[in-house]
């Protein structure tokens, strides 16, 4: 079944036209990677599907991005609430200069009032849904500075999960990580996608054809071969796939 | 568009090796079936002796292809290429030892059934033919001869068969023929067995270009 849906969606950064009708059906709880060389507009899509682009300067949208079937640029659209349901992990981690516990407590807080008990059970299950609870559980007061990058990483898809989103876009969540912290994000992305739906930009091929589910290939703000992920690395339909996986070009 | 040189010069090494192998393999085949026909026992030494080389390019072939899995990581065509040609050598290798069992009778072979020997030198000749062109198919990646030599598999199978019951008769007419008419019996099997190295050897050339293996089941 499809949770994100979009259209013919075209998106501009003033007169340059970075996505050109992208019609896509994103796969709940599945994962898909939107894989391409840089530049090609997967990052900008990524970020369309929670309206992150809207605080670009001289971003203007056309066509339609359908989430549950409702088009997220609707006038009765709550921008916050939508990027509460569709949840984002950045490239370099970005924990807040806070304490584990209130980097993860940060969103809860914000959406409504919460008991301190109720509270720290979404945190613990925030913590243990991202692969991190055992590692943090005796540190919960300590900084978020001071844990290592793939910590850090995972407590940000913790902070994103502790909200209840039931999309969560990446991107590039891996590339700042060595390959130990990279296996541990990509065997939680394998448990998250029993809950959650999973977007995630990748340049790594050899990533995208391991944890995903759905390949997207996009090149100069085209969408050209979206299939499943083994058809994609094994028999590709489109020649430019092919040279580019295959390291022809990009 | 980007240069890929290495990758691509170390997948036509890889590809030129396969094809010297076969070759190696034919040229085998080749006189395996003389040495058969004339009782030549030196020629036929030679061909078993050949067959350890043919083995040791098995061996560097195979080698070969998982330092590029693990090296370069290969994916679509790439991966396909590497794959087909892991599964391709062991069918060559094969050729080689059929025609080293071939050879292997007829280092001892003593009588002959005229009768039935040109029956057989009809089934090498198209079983020989199979695999030769089966190699110049995946030489020059040709799907559509691959397809015809996939079907000429049945007469290699009828010769067999045909073979088969003729040797039978000789067997029921004359005892004394029993010890020659069971090497010309496993003969006739190790060219039909020939013929479906050479059908393998197409299926996966199939599978290189359309990324789909017809198993024939």
């Amino acid at each position: 079944m499809s949770i994100i849906t979009t259209n013919n969606l075209e998106l501009y950064y003033d007169n340059f036209k970075a996505l050109k009708g992208i019609t896509i059906d994103i796969k709940e709880k599945q994962i898909t990677a939107l894989i391409g060389p840089s530049g090609c507009g997967k990052s900008t899509f990524l970020k369309t599907l929670n309206r992150m682009n809207d605080v670009v300067a001289g971003v203007r949208v056309d066509g339609e991005v359908l989430y549950h079937g409702e088009n997220i640029f609707a006038p009765s659209v709550d921008v916050t609430t939508l990027r509460k349901n569709v949840g984002m992990v950045f490239q370099k981690p970005n924990p807040f200069p806070m304490s584990i516990y209130d980097n993860v407590a940060y969103g809860p807080r914000l959406h409504g009032n919460v008991s301190r008990l109720e509270l720290n059970d979404i945190v613990e299950n925030a913590l243990v849904g991202a692969g991190l609870w055992n590692e943090v559980k005796d540190r919960l007061k300590k900084s978020a500075m001071g844990l290592s990058g793939g910590q850090q990483q995972r407590l940000c898809i913790a902070r994103a999960l502790a909200v209840q989103p039931d999309v969560l876009l990446m991107d590039e969540p891996t590339s700042a990580l060595d390959p130990a912290s990279t296996i541990k994000i990509e065997e939680l992305m394998a448990t998250l996608k029993e809950k959650y739906t999973v977007v995630i930009v990748t340049h790594n091929m050899q990533q995208a054809a391991r944890i995903s589910d759905k390949c997207a290939f996009f090149l100069l703000g085209e969408l050209v071969e979206y299939d499943d992920t083994e058809k994609i690395f094994a028999m590709p339909s489109d020649k430019r796939t092919e040279d580019y996986i295959t390291g022809r070009f990009g | 568009m980007a240069k890929r040189n290495y990758f691509d010069n170390e997948l036509q090494v890889l590809s030129g090796s396969l094809i010297r192998m076969s070759h190696l393999a034919n040229d085998a085949i080749a006189s395996a079936i003389i040495a058969f026909e004339t009782h030549d026992i030196p020629l036929a030494e030679q061909v078993i002796a050949g067959d350890d080389k043919i083995n040791e390019m098995e061996r560097e072939i195979e080698h070969h292809c998982m330092t590029l899995l693990l090296r370069q990581q290969p994916v679509a065509r790439d991966l396909r290429n590497i794959s087909t040609t892991l599964k391709m050598v062991t069918d060559i290798e094969r050729i080689g030892d059929a025609a080293a069992d071939i050879a292997e009778i007829s280092r001892h072979i003593t009588e002959h059934i005229p009768s039935i020997a040109v029956d057989i030198r009809r089934m090498a000749e198209e079983a020989k033919s199979m695999a030769e062109d089966a190699v110049q198919a995946f030489a020059v990646g040709d799907l559509e001869q691959a397809k015809l030599i996939i079907a000429r598999d049945d007469i290699v199978d009828d010769a067999f068969d045909a073979i088969k019951l003729d040797i039978i008769k000789v067997l029921v007419a004359d005892s004394s023929m029993a010890d020659t008419a069971i090497d010309y019996l496993m003969v006739i099997k190790y060219l039909e067995r020939l013929g479906d190295h050479a059908v393998n050897v197409c299926e996966w050339l199939e599978y290189y270009k359309t990324g789909v293996h017809n198993t024939g089941s």
